[in-house]
């Protein structure tokens, strides 16, 4: 069992859960990620690890509730416990020293560029970073951002805050002024965010690290459900990844296999709800 | 000595071998209830009559752990099942799964002396009859554990290898830490060999066996990510480790269409619903695509499972696609047959070449080639060959591989000095050795792919193999004592 010391709302759908797992937060490096399983009868999820506490034995995880498991641990409080963490899954980030760099966060993403965003600016790098959120709510960490960048670009789909546009607005401007001088850039969201920005990044020709969120079940190379294709090849994000050349991934067919179980999502998130509404009927 | 079996020799072959009553077909393709139930305490008894006790039992030779099967057969006689389990045990600590799932016609049986020309006596059958008595009569009484020793063993994986590697280094006395990836004890006999041929129950009081030898089991812990074997030489206290983490990775075809949803390998079918239970979604939260046509392509015993899984998630035709004859099978005869009788079509000399989707990328059909069989290949088996212009198409949903395995790769790519071989195999000598000192390793991670009673041989010998090693160290120190002593006594 792993007990949650603290959590924190971050807006009204993401939470961030500091959660005691010493073996794991040790070894952690930016870019691992872990798999959990909440309870008995859950599946089991792999979620980016953001930051751990060496002192403490702890590691940090940001969740947006989107599925049924999602939503189960975002409504877990500090000493609850979550039954199944393993990790850390997957090859940590490569961190250099490139120069200048663009960290570019969509979403829920953000935190999950986070910890690279620290790693690199202790590389020695200048960093620009770009967070995006569909609206005011969905921009998250903009402090902890600011902390580890020289400048910080903010975009809303609805112009709620920051400029009102996606992410590749910024940094189409960036890559166009030489003066900033992006060598490298690292961008985690959802895929056709990532998408959008390998296609624009290819047209400059900069290098680009993309953290692909495949659906998994053993996050160990076990069952190729993570399976992507990578400059014609087959890879598992899992073992091999999570994160590729952005410039070489298929993007379409990934987004086609995370649809794969829309409609068992559908079920099981009414399910959900069913279960909460009877379980509030119980209640005085 | 008092004689058992009053019987000549002649009048033992008269007797028919006694078969396993099993469950209709009809009735257990609705769930996930076990096929066989064995023989039962009559059957059993005939059977252990047929026994020539022959003075070279050589069916213990033909027993890759080398149980002493003539020995349990006359046990048996006796009416000492709790005796003749116990007898298994000291070769073998996972009778019940043993009795089940091992090949015995490839080994003990297939050497039988009676089998020359009748059949041969059922093996086992009679192992898992005595473990299943034991079990429902509550007959099992832990070995004694005569020493303990201080030194501490990590074993790596929790599957068939480990497990027996872990049970026979425990009544030697040391310390054993079995540690598991997943969540749930048992690595492939978990995720892979289905319900209806391994009960979880049966899994699970093996396993709490083996807990009661004092054997810790740490789940949720990957070994290469959440300690290296280095650290568990350096800061864990570790005196020796065993390897046996099996060959999970599964391999593709490499055909088109196989990044389709409803395409799945073998492994990841199997663990949604062994390990998942995703055949009871939404109760588990884990789920699965169905079709009312399903594709298995594969012939061993892993393309069995799936394709016997299929047909009991509610496949209305379940299609087994294998490019050789039936003859080339690798899957045991037993599950062929019972794969039949559950109306599992096998489609042979068929090899898929494309898999097919519509606009919504759902899988719709599986291209197939027909093929003869030509000259034999480097296994021995003839080669199959492509029937030009000979394509075809099934319309299936649903398309799973069980085309093979390979080792999972993180401890060989973070264990430096590690040898390996081919497909990232690890090299291991006749005694489970790797090329690291301390590190043993067995099971498919050192044979590519075999079978659960290889890698319980492998974990066996290992065991053996560690207990030498860490003794030959502690005379090593011993001796280096002597010496330092000795050094000071000049040197005062």
């Amino acid at each position: 069992m792993f007990p949650i010391i603290s959590k924190e709302i971050l807006a009204p759908t993401i939470s961030k859960f500091v959660i005691h797992a010493p073996l794991v937060g040790k070894k952690r490096k930016a870019g691992n990620f872990v798999i959990i399983r909440v309870i008995e009868n859950g599946e089991r999820i792999p979620l980016t690890i953001v930051d751990s506490n060496l002192a403490e034995g702890t590691i940090t995880l940001i969740v947006q509730a989107i599925g049924k498991t999602t939503k189960l641990l975002c409504s877990m409080n500090a000493g609850d416990s979550i039954l199944d963490v393993v990790g850390p899954l997957g090859n940590p980030t490569p961190i250099e020293n490139h120069g200048s760099v663009a960290c570019v966060g969509g979403g829920v993403g953000t935190a999950e560029m986070y910890p690279i965003t620290k790693a690199l600016k202790g590389a020695g790098n200048r960093v620009f970073s770009i967070i995006g959120g569909r609206s005011r709510d969905l921009v998250i960490l903009e402090e902890e951002m600011r902390s580890c960048s020289d400048e910080v670009f903010i975009t809303t789909d609805d112009g709620s805050y920051g400029q009102k546009g996606i992410v590749t607005d910024p940094l189409r401007q960036l890559l166009m002024n030489s003066q900033s001088g992006i060598k490298a850039v690292y961008a985690i969201g959802p895929l056709p965010m990532m998408k959008a920005v390998s296609n624009l990044t290819r047209e400059f020709g900069v290098h680009t690290l993309v953290s692909l969120n495949a659906i998994m079940v053993d996050g160990t190379g076990m069952c190729g459900g993570c399976r992507v294709t990578i400059d014609g090849k087959m890879k598992f994000a899992c073992v091999d990844g999570p994160e590729f050349d952005g410039h070489q991934v298929d993007f379409d067919e990934l987004i086609l296999r995370n649809k794969s179980y829309l409609d068992f999502e559908r079920m099981a998130n009414e399910q959900l709800l069913k279960e909460t509404a009877s379980s509030h009927e119980v209640a005085p | 000595m008092t004689v058992l079996n009053p019987l000549k020799p002649s009048e033992r072959m008269k007797i028919p071998r006694q078969h396993s009553i099993e469950q209709p077909a009809s009735d257990r393709v609705q769930g996930f209830t076990e096929v066989s139930f064995g023989v039962d305490e009559e059957r059993a008894m005939i059977e252990a009559t047929r026994c020539l006790e022959c003075k070279n039992a050589v069916c213990v030779e033909g027993c890759p752990v080398g149980i002493d099967i003539r020995s349990f057969i006359q046990l048996i006689l006796q009416k000492d099942y709790a005796g003749a389990v116990n007898k298994i045990r000291e070769a073998n600590y996972l009778p019940a799964i043993c009795g089940r799932v091992c090949p015995q016609e490839e080994q003990c049986e297939a050497v039988c002396t009676l089998g020359k020309k009748h059949m041969p006596v059922a093996i086992g059958k009679l192992e898992r009859f005595v473990a299943d008595y034991e079990m429902e009569h509550n007959l099992f009484t832990p070995p004694v554990i005569t020493e303990r020793r201080d030194q501490k063993v990590a074993i790596v994986g929790s599957g068939p290898a480990g497990l027996t590697c872990a049970a026979e280094l425990a009544k030697m006395g040391y310390r054993v830490t079995v540690f598991e990836a997943l969540h749930a004890v048992g690595g492939v006999l978990r995720y892979g060999i289905p319900e209806f041929r391994l009960p979880r129950k049966i899994l699970d009081l093996e396993t709490d066996r083996i807990r009661g030898l004092g054997v810790e089991i740490q789940t949720n812990f990957l070994v290469g990510r959440t300690a290296t074997i280095d650290e568990f030489f350096e800061e864990w206290g570790f005196s020796a480790v065993f390897l046996g983490t099996g060959a999970g990775t599964p391999n593709f075809m490499g055909i088109p269409g196989e990044s389709l949803p409803g395409v799945y390998s073998a492994n990841e079918f199997l663990t949604r619903v062994n390990l998942m239970k995703a055949n009871k979604f939404p109760n588990f939260d884990t789920p699965i695509r169905m079709g009312s046509n399903v594709a298995v392509i594969g012939g061993g015993n892993t393309a069995m499972d799936a394709v016997r899984t299929a047909k009991r998630l509610g496949a209305e035709r379940a299609i087994l696609v294998y490019r050789r004859s039936r003859q080339e099978m690798p899957a045991r005869q037993e599950e062929i047959h019972h794969a039949e009788e559950e109306g599992i079509e096998l489609m042979l000399l068929t090899n898929p070449t494309r898999i097919l989707g519509n606009e919504n990328h759902t899988v719709t059909g599986m291209e197939c080639q027909r093929m003869e069989l030509g000259e034999p290949d480097e296994s021995g088996r003839r080669k199959p060959v492509a029937v030009k212009g000979s394509e075809f198409v099934i319309p299936v949903q649903i398309v799973i591989e069980a085309v093979g395995q390979q080792p999972n790769p993180i401890i060989q790519a973070t264990t430096p000095g590690l040898k390996t071989g081919k497909r990232g195999v690890v090299e291991t000598n006749e005694k489970q050795g790797t090329s690291r000192p301390g590190v043993f390793a067995g099971g498919d991670l050192a044979r590519g792919g075999a079978t659960v009673i290889l890698a319980m041989r492998d974990g066996k010998q290992a065991a053996v193999a560690i207990h030498e090693y860490i003794q030959s160290k502690v005379q090593d120190e011993g001796n280096k004592a002597i010496v330092s002593t000795g050094a000071e006594v000049v040197g005062t």
